[in-house]
């Protein structure tokens, strides 16, 4: 079965630490991390690459439209 | 095997970073916007109208051409563009402060001349930019700094369905209710948005396309308290078109 990865880029300059992400992620593999941005707001990291679909539903939901989502099939 | 893009900030948005609080939904439904204009590739026929309010600065975020109108008075101003440019996708992005209280005269005879614009408007009920002061949609029972003790009908009225009251108008074709507080929310909204633009294009009559959205600084709550807030007490009140 082909097995579908994802991957994330997030532009954490432009992030402003809402945390919408975080719950919008069906698989839970977001979480704020503890560094700040140059305007003082936590961004989001992902923590367990290996689960994500790249279904992009953080993306969808971002309102500050900072998450890029790519995907790769793997036969 | 190669990599794919899934989804990336929509081309129209501009780098500039949105004023809006963390969360803010205007954020969305301006990310929704550009994406719809530009799959329909629009971009240099479209004009909109910015309200006073938060939202006022959409001219410095999506790359089309805008005109900012005096309070309350987007749909009279749109109504003149598309008269003029009937060629142009026409369409007035509002809040609830600008379109349910200072505008509802403008809204409403531009609703029933049936003017072949769209009506884009964001309720999060209450007035967020002045600090989150009572506006006509603001729940019974809700806290605002202006209802302290909760927005009371006696005293203050009832929340206003500015949407339901539209709908009814003969010029009105097309009338939808639509959230981006999920992700499921935000593609249902996308198609919604894009049929009240194709409708508009047709002649076929105004469109309003509300969106139930929040305000975590007006409401006093988190991004993510908000979000779920809207689901258990806006959309019981605001419910959500099919679509």
């Amino acid at each position: 079965m082909a097995k579908i990865k994802g991957r994330l880029e997030i532009d954490k300059e432009r992030c402003k630490g809402c945390a919408v992400c975080l719950t919008a992620c069906p698989f839970s593999i977001l979480e704020l991390g503890r560094e700040v941005n140059s305007k003082g707001y936590n961004y989001p990291r992902v923590v367990d690459l290996e689960r994500c679909t790249g279904c992009a539903s953080c993306a969808t939901v971002c309102p500050d439209s900072c998450i890029t989502v790519y995907r790769t099939k793997q036969l | 095997m190669a990599e794919e893009l899934v989804y990336k900030k929509p081309r129209l948005l501009t780098d500039k970073d949105f004023h809006f609080c963390p969360g803010c939904s205007h954020g969305t439904i301006h990310k929704v916007i550009a994406e719809v204009i530009d799959q329909m590739g629009m971009e240099n026929s479209s004009i909109g109208i910015t309200p006073v309010g938060c939202s006022v600065l959409a001219y410095n975020y999506i790359d089309i051409d805008w005109v900012q109108a005096a309070h309350g008075r987007a749909c009279a101003v749109a109504t003149g563009i598309k008269r003029l440019n009937p060629s142009k996708l026409v369409f007035t992005y509002q809040g609830d402060g600008d379109l349910a209280a200072i505008g509802t005269g403008e809204t409403i005879h531009a609703a029933n001349r049936g003017d072949n614009i769209v009506v884009i408007y964001v309720n999060n009920a209450v007035y967020g930019m002045t600090g989150g002061q009572m506006a006509p949609t603001t729940l019974l029972g809700m806290k605002t700094v202006t209802t302290p003790n909760g927005r009371d009908a006696k005293l203050h009225g009832y929340p206003f369905k500015v949407g339901e009251m539209i709908s009814q108008l003969e010029g009105v074709c097309y009338f939808t209710r639509q959230s981006v507080h999920t992700a499921a929310g935000v593609r249902r909204a996308r198609k919604a948005l894009r049929r009240a633009f194709e409708l508009s294009m047709e002649g076929r009559g105004l469109s309003f396309v509300e969106f139930v959205g929040t305000c975590s600084s007006g409401w006093k709550m988190s991004a993510v308290e908000a979000n779920k807030w809207l689901d258990e007490n806006m959309l019981p009140f605001y419910p959500l078109s099919a679509e």
